[in-house]
């Protein structure tokens, strides 16, 4: 097991937003979860990658067999769990080249790697920029200041691969992309796809889903997993809505 | 490694109202490892306290000066004594006790007799002479005062005098002078009487009349007509004892068509009461000359409220004297409880160039207001100012130009960029720019930012494996590239890691 998540409950403001959340993925495994707004979608995504806002009440999070709460938000991103911004953030000044550089020798130090030198880095980073077919300046400018909504997504994707991580959630990642845009992002998690690593894509929409072909989908409603299931509960929700599963759920706690 | 204790203990608190930067705060607020704020016990020669007439006598007698000097001495004396002390600056402190410093120390050496400072000699002989415990104290600083294989030649200031100078002979032999100031008044009293107070005059501004009554020491270079200078000159100024002022007094010519490239750099033990540094730096370039001047301060800032550290109340100016002359300053200031400090251009050759490269950072309660003048005199005459301002913790970090065009400066022109960044929530960042244009041909460019170094910076960082202060240093040099690439290439990567210990919350 990768990730196994037991009772996870967390607030934020005091405000109760995780409520007794499970969910097991094995390596290799492509989990979709999806849920209307205010789930808990996204801060299921930051707890798990260790963000400080949130404060972790009650629950079990193990991850690689290491107990995840215990590590800080950046021994969680070296061990191998990697987080896709729903909206990456800019950094002035500081070249994609020497963030990920920096970025991935941490990283590299974690696995018992030597550190790459630039020359070392930069044919690395060349062959990720080709497998995600992407533009081949993306290195040498400041970390996504000015880059479109698109660029961004793309750039965390990009990010991704150079790290190899053993986890990868992507929150909300299609949110305010076109289609050509959702299709690179789409391409570059299946090109990243392995039989040791593993996805969680937090959605609202079933559009990513449909390139991306999730193993397991998983409905949030009110900080808990309402309903699991295959690929076709991707359907199922796009035809029906969330209303019907919801409704079944209450029904059956009342 | 990060400091996963303090992440993680503090990831309950969540965001309370005013919790968003507590982590950030947390972290610098750490920063108490002063490495340099260690204290040298020699047996030193130090004058009691006070000011008055008799001390200036017997600061000069002390380093037994001619006539001419004596006078300037006292005329800037008499002069200090009717000026108050300036409170303008955006910086608060109360008062200072003039009576409550001593104007004079310095480490005795027993072979000489204090004498060596005024005496020169070869390398080899001042070496001898150094008191051990001082030479310990410049080496534990990475000062090469030996002047071994060091590619560059250095001035050692202790205290009140110049300890050793580096590397003389061989620049002799291009007739280049590089000494202390108390030896240029033995050995080329002529030159100096013909440069002291022509560009900051005795009575230009209360320190710089403090300075010139009571200056200590401090460097005199020379560079002859057409000498391109192959090494870089530094000096290194060192406060040791307590309660005592600095006031060196340093003088650069450059001669017609020649370069040189000078450094500063600047240490003091951990104190527990405020010390004074009141320096005066003359800089003149004749035509067709370039002075690169380049500036390292890292006094000691004083505890986490900032009590005890330097009060840095410099005034440094230089004179583009001739056709084509060119004068750069680049500083990186991370120390000094308070600094008010402008280096300046007087752009009075045709064809002029004045440029101003500046970091400064603050943290805790320090205080910065620093900035430039470029005076525009000449025709054609350019100048650059690149200014980066940090403000850290609780402090208040001010840019303070002044760019002046005078009637005479046809075509004359001015970029300005000040850009300052904000690391948390507690601090402050001030710019006030005094633009003066008297000539309608001048083209004058003023650009301005101010940025913040976010939560989500941070954490956008660390979810990619790198740690807090890795990050804040990567964000803050990526902030200060532009001037950092200005300093000499040793210099630049002491900028940055000071920069590094400066926000650092767990070194050593």
């Amino acid at each position: 097991m990768l990730l196994k998540v037991e009772n996870l409950q967390a607030e934020i403001d005091e405000k109760q937003i995780l409520k007794g959340l499970n969910i097991e993925v094995k390596p290799g495994e492509v989990h979709a979860i999806m849920g209307p707004n205010g789930a808990g979608k996204s801060t299921l995504a930051n707890v798990l990658s260790g963000r400080d806002d949130y404060e972790v009440t009650e629950g079990h999070v193990t991850f690689d067999g290491e107990d995840l709460l215990e590590l800080d938000a950046e021994d969680r991103a070296r061990k191998g769990l990697f987080l896709a911004f729903q909206y990456p953030v800019e950094i002035p000044g500081v070249s994609n080249k020497l963030f990920m550089q920096t970025a991935l020798n941490a990283v590299r130090e974690e696995r018992g790697l030597p550190a790459l030198d630039m020359f070392d880095f930069d044919e690395f980073a060349k062959a990720k920029i080709e497998l995600l077919d992407m533009r081949a300046d993306l290195l040498e400018r400041s970390v996504n200041v000015g880059f479109s909504g698109g660029e961004k997504k793309r750039n965390d994707i990009f990010q991704m691969a150079l790290l190899e991580p053993k986890l990868c959630i992507l929150d909300e990642t299609d949110s305010g992309l076109d289609i050509d845009a959702l299709r690179v992002v789409a391409n570059g998690v299946n090109a990243l796809r392995s039989a040791e690593r593993s996805f969680i894509v937090v959605t609202h929409y079933q559009r990513l889903l449909d390139y991306i072909k999730p193993d397991h989908v998983h409905v949030l409603y009110n900080g808990q997993i309402v309903k699991s299931g295959g690929f076709e509960l991707v359907h199922e929700l796009e035809e029906n809505g969330y209303d019907e599963i919801i409704q079944q759920f209450e029904n059956k706690n009342q | 490694m990060a400091n996963p204790a303090i992440i993680t203990e503090l990831q309950p608190q969540g965001i309370q109202e005013s919790g968003q930067y507590q982590e950030i705060d947390d972290l610098l607020s750490k920063n108490q490892h002063y490495k340099e704020g260690f204290v040298t016990t020699t047996s030193v020669e130090t004058f009691d306290k006070g000011i008055n007439e008799e001390v200036v006598r017997a600061i000069s007698a002390k380093k037994n000066e001619p006539e001419w000097m004596l006078d300037f001495r006292l005329k800037a004396f008499a002069h200090w004594k009717t000026l108050k002390e300036p409170h303008w600056a955006k910086a608060e402190y109360t008062p200072l006790d003039y009576q409550d410093y001593s104007y004079y120390s310095a480490p005795e050496c027993g072979s000489c007799a204090g004498q060596c400072s005024t005496e020169g000699g070869t390398e080899d002989s001042i070496e001898n002479e150094i008191d051990p415990e001082v030479a310990k104290a410049f080496a534990e600083l990475g000062v090469p005062i030996a002047g071994d294989d060091a590619n560059v030649a250095v001035d050692a200031i202790f205290d009140s005098i110049s300890v050793s100078t580096t590397k003389r002979e061989d620049l002799a032999e291009l007739g280049i002078i590089f000494c202390s100031f108390s030896e240029a008044v033995q050995d080329y009293p002529e030159m100096v009487q013909k440069y002291i107070g022509t560009v900051v005059p005795y009575h230009d501004n209360y320190f710089a009349a403090l300075n010139s009554a009571v200056a200590s020491d401090g460097t005199f270079v020379y560079i002859p007509e057409g000498v391109h200078c192959p090494i870089d000159l530094s000096t290194y100024f060192r406060i040791n004892e307590a309660k005592t002022g600095q006031f060196e007094r340093t003088i650069l010519i450059a001669d017609k068509g020649s370069y040189v490239s000078y450094l500063e750099g600047c240490s003091a033990p951990v104190r527990d009461t405020y010390q004074l540094h009141a320096a005066v730096v003359e800089v003149i370039v004749h035509e067709d000359a370039e002075v690169k001047y380049s500036t390292v301060q890292n006094w000691y800032p004083g505890d986490d409220d900032c009590t005890g550290g330097i009060l840095n109340f410099v005034t440094k100016r230089g004179l583009c004297e001739g056709k084509n002359s060119k004068l750069s300053w680049t500083q990186a200031e991370t120390g000094s409880a308070i600094t008010w400090k402008y280096p300046s251009c007087i752009l009075k050759g045709d064809n002029a160039i004045g440029e101003f490269y500046s970091v400064a950072l603050t943290n805790r309660r320090q205080q910065a207001d620093t900035g430039t003048k470029m005076i525009h005199i000449g025709k054609n005459t350019r100048s650059t100012i690149i200014s980066k301002g940090l403000s850290a913790g609780k402090s208040d970090n001010t840019y303070r130009g002044q760019v002046k065009i005078l009637p005479s400066a046809e075509g004359a022109r001015n970029f300005t960029q000040c850009d300052s960044m904000l690391i948390g929530d507690q601090c402050g960042a001030h710019t006030f720019p005094y633009i003066e244009v008297e000539n309608p041909t001048a083209q004058i460019e003023h650009e301005a930012t101010t940025s913040r170094i976010g939560e989500d910076q941070l954490f956008y960082c660390k979810q990619r494996g790198i740690s807090e202060q890795d990050a804040i240093s990567m964000i803050v040099n990526g902030f200060c590239k532009e001037v950092f690439s200005e300093l000499p290439l040793e210099f630049a990567q002491e900028a940055e890691e000071l920069l590094a210990i400066s926000l650092e919350g767990s070194v050593g």
